[in-house]
């Protein structure tokens, strides 16, 4: 069964002065996929992301997000869609529920609609328990977990994560990794995240991309990219490790 | 529109309980009063058996009483009002990583400033009516004259003017904390901004217009005459730039109907000693709000400059989390 697209790169260029920070990234997403975005820092992962958002306009190249341009509809795009920045920052004398009421009247969520869905997610996230607290207080896995509910307070079809798992504990970076698998398993959402951490992105990923400096190299399932950028037969033991080493040393 | 509600209603949220507002709005009213009360004692005293003059109530805003008139105390120290209500209006969320989620959310851009302008603006307004008003009931009962309608009329014009006045100092510093992504350097940008318009723009006219204009000594008076005019011609329009002067001309037209502050840069001649014996009744208010509203439109153009400047600045700005 073929799959709505629903992102579509093409040819995709920015340009911070003479650097190119994304080089011509042609890339599409089906409905549903959860998209491991995969690279070094600097790469210009978080620039592709800004770019769907509509958060910078690309230099040249076209971008599809669910149908719409963001650069020209950046509205229509931001209905649909969820970012959880890396770092996220809450307004922090304001507790976890009020911080979510906020973004959901942003969204033009009535209240009454909004306080079942926030009470529902607080359970989901698991801080429930903390949510008189004041976010100020909240540990560095707390807050990420409710920067996933303020993703999912507007019901996005498409999440953009960057980096959701960045400064965790393993404890929390399981954790995480478990929610995001749920959200595409449950919710049917489409997820878009970018890490440099390989073993996690090959853990929850449909599909990989791998980015260096600018340059999307490879992408695809994993064992596609195990066979094309290895060499290696089906059944075959390999590991991303190894897979991500070559297509580094490549570029 | 349901975004820019939700923001006003937050930061409005904000500004109750953010203490450095509370502080300073503290410490204006309490001077304003302490001067306003001081005018009106003084009054009382002056006034005791003599016949009130016209207008005698806009005098308790007006007269200078030991050190400066409630009107020049708003000139001078109104701006770190609007200066503090706005200095960290936007680079705040930015320093708090919560603007780019906040433009991530399906709002325009602009909402986001607009609807920090209006809470401040509100706030403004909230501020500077208690005050007129305080000042007001003290001065009833101080003086015992109970404000015509006249009056009343001219207080709320004072108002409105001082609300603008105060309001653009708001939009300057939210135009600086567009531009900064320090709260520190957006402030005292604000701060030398602020100190450089009020104080020092007369001194550099004053520079401007030796330099253009020099004063002729002569002995041809005709010569040395016209040479005066043009160089306080000059250092007139240099001043015309400081919003201190245009809120100073605009408010003491509208407050001091029987224009007994002298504002001409010549000492009073007896050309002028004439006009005030022709014209000694007071200007009507119709005619007070014609003179003023050059000033006003002024106010409103430099705020609406920095508005300008602001969207194009934050509108294409690339907004990154780190």
């Amino acid at each position: 069964m073929e799959r709505e697209i629903i992102i579509r790169m093409e040819e995709l260029t920015k340009l911070y002065g003479q650097q190119k920070a994304v080089d011509g990234l042609s890339l599409t997403i089906a409905e549903g996929e959860v998209f491991g975005f995969l690279g070094p820092n600097g790469a210009g992962k978080t620039t592709t992301m800004l770019m769907l958002l509509g958060l910078t306009e690309p230099t040249s190249g076209t971008v599809r997000v669910c149908g719409f341009d963001p650069a020209r509809d950046p509205l229509k795009v931001k209905e649909v869609i969820g970012y959880l920045p890396e770092n996220v920052g809450f307004y922090e004398d304001m507790d976890a529920r009020q911080n979510l009421r906020y973004i959901a009247r942003l969204n033009d969520i009535p209240d009454r609609v909004s306080a079942v869905r926030i009470d529902r997610l607080l359970e989901e996230v698991d801080l429930a328990k903390e949510a008189e607290k004041k976010v100020g207080s909240y540990s560095k896995g707390m807050r990420q977990r409710l920067g996933i509910a303020e993703v999912l307070i507007k019901e996005p079809r498409v999440a953009f994560l960057d980096e959701p798992t960045i400064g965790l504990d393993p404890d929390g970076t399981n954790k995480m990794l478990e929610l995001i698998k749920s959200l595409s398993r449950e919710r049917r959402m489409t997820i878009f995240f970018s890490s440099h951490l390989l073993d996690q992105v090959q853990q929850i990923s449909d599909r990989i991309g791998i980015m260096i400096k600018g340059k999307l190299v490879a992408a695809g399932p994993l064992a596609e990219l195990a066979q094309r950028g290895l060499g290696l037969e089906e059944g075959e033991s390999y590991t991303l490790e190894e897979i991500y080493m070559k297509y580094f040393k490549e570029a | 529109m349901q975004g820019i509600l939700t923001i006003y209603r937050k930061e409005m949220e904000d500004h109750f309980s953010s203490m450095r507002f509370l502080l300073i709005a503290a410490l204006i009213v309490m001077v304003g009063v302490i001067i306003a009360s001081m005018v009106g004692m003084a009054m009382q005293e002056e006034l005791r058996g003599v016949a009130k003059p016209t207008f005698v109530f806009l005098m308790l805003f007006t007269s200078t009483g030991k050190l400066f008139s409630f009107v020049q105390f708003i000139g001078l120290l109104g701006p770190l009002i609007g200066i503090i209500l706005g200095f960290d209006a936007i680079n705040r969320e930015r320093s708090g990583r919560t603007l780019s989620k906040l433009v991530s959310q399906p709002i325009y851009r602009d909402a986001i400033i607009n609807a920090k302008f209006m809470a401040g603006v509100t706030m403004i307004a909230i501020v500077m009516a208690s005050l007129v008003l305080i000042i007001s009931g003290l001065g009833i009962s101080l003086i015992g004259v109970v404000p015509g309608i006249e009056e009343v009329w001219r207080l709320a014009i004072y108002l409105v003017i001082s609300i603008m006045y105060i309001s653009f100092w708001l939009g300057a510093a939210i135009l600086f904390s567009v531009v900064f992504r320090s709260t520190a350097t957006s402030a005292l940008a604000s701060l030398a901004v602020w100190i450089g318009l009020s104080f020092f723009v007369g001194l550099g006219g004053s520079f401007l217009a030796d330099a253009i204009a020099p004063i002729k000594q002569t002995a041809d008076m005709a010569e040395a005459t016209s040479s005066f005019v043009k160089n306080a011609e000059i250092q007139r329009v240099a001043s015309l730039f400081s919003p201190m002067t245009l809120y100073g001309d605009a408010t003491s037209t509208i407050l001091d109907p029987l224009r007994k502050t002298p504002r001409a840069f010549v000492l009073m001649g007896p050309l002028e000693r004439f006009s005030l014996t022709r014209f000694q009744n007071p200007l009507p208010l119709g005619q007070s709000v014609v003179i003023v509203a050059p000033f006003l439109i002024s106010l409103v153009a430099i705020t609406l400059l920095c508005f300008g400047i602001c969207y194009a600045v934050f509108m294409r700005q690339e907004i990154r989390s780190t």
